[in-house]
């Protein structure tokens, strides 16, 4: 087998031992349960009931805007779980081995100390897939059984919230691969800070007009585009009708390009290159 | 064909900072050769130890093992390695933590499985194959690392402070299987600064100070014959000592106390014979070996590396 695949499935087993996965899981259901009884209780509610006059049309465009609202919402949630797990578990990783000195009797094996990062970012990567489709697959599956909404685009639009949790866990990587997992963890959450202040600009901007203000959104996408792949992702989601009304808390307004997109897997991948050398440099 | 040295470095030095933790460590190992390398804490012993397994980067310098120079992957597979703060993957238990290890040697699963079950029965954990190491103490923990260490059947083995953590059954343990070792061609590389531990184990000794080979050592011919002898006596003139001097050196009188160097053990008879004879009344005669202990604070110096 090869070493990364060794790695990959040691990564995978260690953060099943050590309760990660657990505590994850655990969080996620009680994510699950308040937000299916949350979408319950909004759903059998009197708003939006058919005012005499009114037709089913414009019924079935009520519940559908607010099963789409709703299931956005959820899914900022899960998106933001999703970002937190990925940053915990990159911080912690290399920093975490390095410290603790675990990782001696690891790169001194006849493998390659790329084999050490491509492995454990393939076990995280697995993790976090699974993670992320318990948890927004979750969502999804409980407001279609209770209202019968699927949201347009829902696979590509989930793709992109995994590989923002991607994203996230790889720059993780790269700063555990230098530094403490403390400092990892607020340089992490920072940046993360930064793409969400950074979209927001954006999004007022775009409805204000203000093409600076989208530029300096575009600007922060640049330096990190996790937010942005959010942004992408609800766009991808949302229901027609709430592009055209224009600004929500959780949809997009101003839309990263596709070629945004393409930007954060080169950026990623350009990440986890340089987290490889960094690593390879490093006195242990 | 000549077999390669194990360890062959030359100027190896590391810099952090501006300070040389190793200064220029310039050495040659033979395989099956068990070789001690003592010095005081801070001597840059761990350092030495991490360049040459590929931790660290030297600064400058060059050095071989196995014949490959340091940083080939394949010579790797060849090579175990304990290391000295052994903390291992503790949610795994014995048996997984050996088995993923033998993985990591690109060992064949079929032949792992028995391997591993022989080796933990070999460091006395056999009892605990399936329990997890977090449950391990410090003792089984250094077991279970030498196991780690031993997994490749290696041809070159560095252990870094191989005892610290371990009681004398233990210790006893470390030292059986260094000489198993030494018997079927392995060479092995011993950190220490248990000098009991090393002169029991190691053919040759190197002692090293801020990171310089200060003395090399063969161990075998330490053993010169010369002893150093303690005798309590009374009615022993300065003339009848000096009379020793046919047999002994170094000869020195302090009231009862006389210590001399004798040329062999062979010759203690004939030094009692000659005080008797003298009307020295022999109370005790002591011989001492020279311990690496005299030879290590003779030759590093009583304040170490401070």
């Amino acid at each position: 087998m090869s070493p990364i695949f060794i790695l990959a499935r040691m990564t995978f087993v260690q953060a099943i031992r050590r309760r990660i996965v657990l505590t994850g899981l655990l969080l996620g259901i009680c994510f699950l349960v308040i937000f299916s009884i949350g979408f319950r209780m909004i759903n059998t509610s009197t708003i939006g009931a058919v005012t005499p006059g009114g037709g089913e049309g414009i019924q079935h465009i009520i519940d559908t805007e607010k099963s789409s609202g709703l299931f956005l919402a959820g899914l900022y949630a899960v998106t933001f779980l999703g970002i937190a797990m990925a940053a915990l578990l990159g911080a912690d990783t290399l920093a975490g081995e390095i410290n603790s000195g675990t990782i001696q009797v690891i790169v001194t094996k006849p493998i390659r100390r790329s084999d050490v990062v491509f492995g454990k970012w393939l076990g995280f990567a697995g993790l976090l897939g699974l993670y992320l489709l318990l948890l927004a697959g979750g969502t999804a599956l409980s407001i279609l059984v209770q209202s019968g909404y699927v949201a347009p685009h829902l696979v590509a639009g989930l793709a992109l919230i995994y590989l923002e949790s991607l994203l996230v866990m790889t720059v993780a990587m790269l700063f555990s691969s230098r530094f403490s997992a403390l400092a990892t963890g607020g340089v992490v959450f920072g940046l993360y800070g930064l793409a969400f202040i950074g979209g927001w600009i954006e999004q007022i901007g775009a409805v204000l007009n203000s093409q600076t203000a989208v530029q300096v959104g575009i600007l922060t996408s640049l330096i990190i585009p996790s937010e942005s792949l959010w942004r992408r992702a609800a766009y991808e989601m949302q229901s027609p009708l709430s592009g055209l009304l224009g600004i929500s808390p959780f949809g997009a307004t101003s839309v990263p390009s596709l070629l945004m997109v393409g930007y954060a897997v080169v950026y990623l991948l350009a990440v986890l290159a340089l987290t490889v050398r960094v690593f390879q440099k490093r006195d242990l | 064909m000549p077999l390669a040295p194990a360890i062959e470095t030359n100027e190896l030095r590391k810099v952090f900072g501006d300070n040389a933790a190793v200064k220029s460590l310039t050495l040659q190992i033979q395989q099956g050769e068990v070789f001690g390398f003592l010095g005081p804490n801070g001597a840059g012993k761990t350092t030495s130890i991490k360049m040459l397994v590929g931790l660290i980067a030297p600064t400058s310098g060059t050095a071989c093992l196995l014949g490959a120079p340091l940083g080939n992957r394949i010579t790797r597979a060849r090579i175990g390695f304990l290391p000295e703060h052994f903390r291992f993957q503790d949610w795994l238990t014995a048996r997984e933590f050996l088995t993923l290890h033998g993985e990591l040697f690109g060992m064949e699963h079929s032949r792992l499985a028995a391997y591993t079950d022989d080796l933990l029965e070999r460091v006395g954990l056999s009892t605990f194959r399936d329990k997890p190491l977090v449950t391990f103490s410090k003792g089984m923990l250094q077991r279970i690392g030498l196991a780690q260490a031993l997994l490749n059947h290696p041809a070159l083995v560095f252990l870094d402070e191989p005892t610290s953590g371990l009681d004398p059954v233990g210790r006893i343990l470390v030292r059986d299987i260094i000489r198993e070792l030494r018997e079927q061609g392995t060479c092995v590389f011993l950190n220490s600064h248990l000098l009991s531990e090393i002169e029991v184990t190691c053919d040759r000794v190197a002692f090293i100070s801020h990171g310089e080979v200060i003395r090399l050592l063969d161990l075998a011919a330490l053993d010169t014959g010369q002893v150093t002898v303690t005798l309590r006596v009374t009615g022993l003139s300065q003339e009848t000592a000096s009379g020793l001097s046919t047999w002994a050196e170094a000869i020195h009188l302090d009231g009862n106390h006389l210590t001399l160097t004798a040329r062999n053990e062979e010759t203690l008879p004939e030094i009692n014979r000659y005080l008797v004879t003298h009307g020295v009344a022999v109370y005790e005669i002591a011989p001492k070996h020279v311990s690496l202990e005299e030879l290590f604070i003779e030759t590093v110096g009583k304040e170490g590396g401070l």
